[in-house]
């Protein structure tokens, strides 16, 4: 078991799984969306090679307006 | 009317930041309207070029992002993505290169944000970002204030647009300090200066072109204006009137009155 918080909230693993599953297991669109794993950014080229440990932070962040 | 003719060309006043060139001068932000089509019939009406953008956490749940992002990709305009609400030199960093993923562009306004009372920039921390994202292949447009060392620290470290504040963020006060505005503008005659933050009416905006300012960025003035297409066509048309009066050249202020009617021939008056 290990836990993450993604943006902010708890979510609880029971194995370790590559940053691509973890986010098709939220249902995220991979085109749509940029992730931070502990506030370093992750490029999309490494989603499949970078493993999700235990008490890591996801900042996963889409499009909004901005001034 | 050939001068005017030759001021009216859309081809001979054009604005260039980092190799682009922009016939519209009026960059528009694009948070805080009541709807999706508000904003894009604001954009329109702004005849805007460049609009800014911004990122922020979101539930999958909430397809929203994925609608903002479709419409403002069918507005056509360049985007200028912010690092808003940073803090310091890493989280604008991890901002900027999520943003230059998400949005494909390596432009980026540029926010490092030191007092959450006025929304001012950290000086220090902003030249020191700006430096690391220059490195990194950003084109860096820097929020910062209208000090002439902090506009210069920002240039010799690579920036080549700078954004100075008219006033704090979202307060529509207009241009606190019209002195160093036009002094950024003497000293630094080749830069391109967009003010940005602070604008709350077209007069403003306006005054701001007088003073040789090269272009103006607003959000808040339009967005949360009763009839925000309106305003934007408003903000259009002060920015390209005072731009008009800056390439005609303002007469110098005096402090007493000079008639304009001449004097010699006067009937009635001393014989």
């Amino acid at each position: 078991m290990l836990t993450l918080s993604m943006n902010g909230e708890a979510v609880v693993l029971t194995r370790s799984i590559n940053l691509s599953t973890l986010l098709e297991q939220q249902a995220y669109q991979m085109k749509k969306i940029a992730v931070a794993i502990n506030g370093e950014f992750v490029p999309r080229s490494r989603y499949n090679d970078t493993m999700i440990n235990d008490g890591d932070q996801v900042d996963v962040i889409q499009a909004v307006g901005g001034g | 009317m050939k001068q005017n003719d030759s001021m009216t060309a859309p081809d001979s006043d054009l604005l260039s930041l980092y190799g682009e060139t922009f016939s519209s001068r009026f960059l528009l932000g694009t948070a805080l309207y009541h709807s999706p089509q508000i904003m894009c019939d604001s954009i329109k009406a702004a005849s805007a070029e460049i609009i800014t953008v911004g990122l922020r956490r979101q539930s999958p749940k909430n397809k929203s992002g994925e609608y903002f992002w479709q419409l403002i990709r069918d507005t056509g305009c360049r985007l200028l993505p912010n690092t808003a609400g940073c803090k310091s030199v890493k989280e604008a960093v991890t901002t900027a290169e999520m943003s230059r993923e998400l949005f494909e562009t390596d432009w980026l306004k540029l926010e490092v944000i030191g007092d959450d009372y006025n929304l001012q920039p950290d000086p220090f921390l902003l030249v020191e970002a700006a430096e690391q994202l220059i490195k990194k292949g950003f084109k860096v447009l820097p929020y910062c204030t209208d000090d002439l060392m902090f506009c210069q620290k920002l240039l010799d470290v690579g920036c080549e647009v700078l954004m100075p504040w008219g006033a704090p963020i979202g307060t529509g006060i207009g241009l606190m300090n019209p002195y160093n505005l036009k002094t950024l503008r003497e000293r630094l005659p080749n830069t391109p200066l967009i003010i940005d933050a602070g604008i709350g009416a077209p007069s403003q905006a306006c005054e701001a072109m007088e003073l040789g300012l090269d272009a103006v960025l607003l959000n808040t003035a339009v967005a949360k204006s009763p009839q925000p297409e309106v305003m934007a066509l408003a903000f259009a048309q002060a920015i390209t009137a005072g731009r008009f009066a800056y390439r005609a050249g303002l007469i110098e202020k005096r402090q007493t009155a000079l008639p304009s009617t001449p004097v010699v021939g006067q009937p009635f008056w001393h014989n």
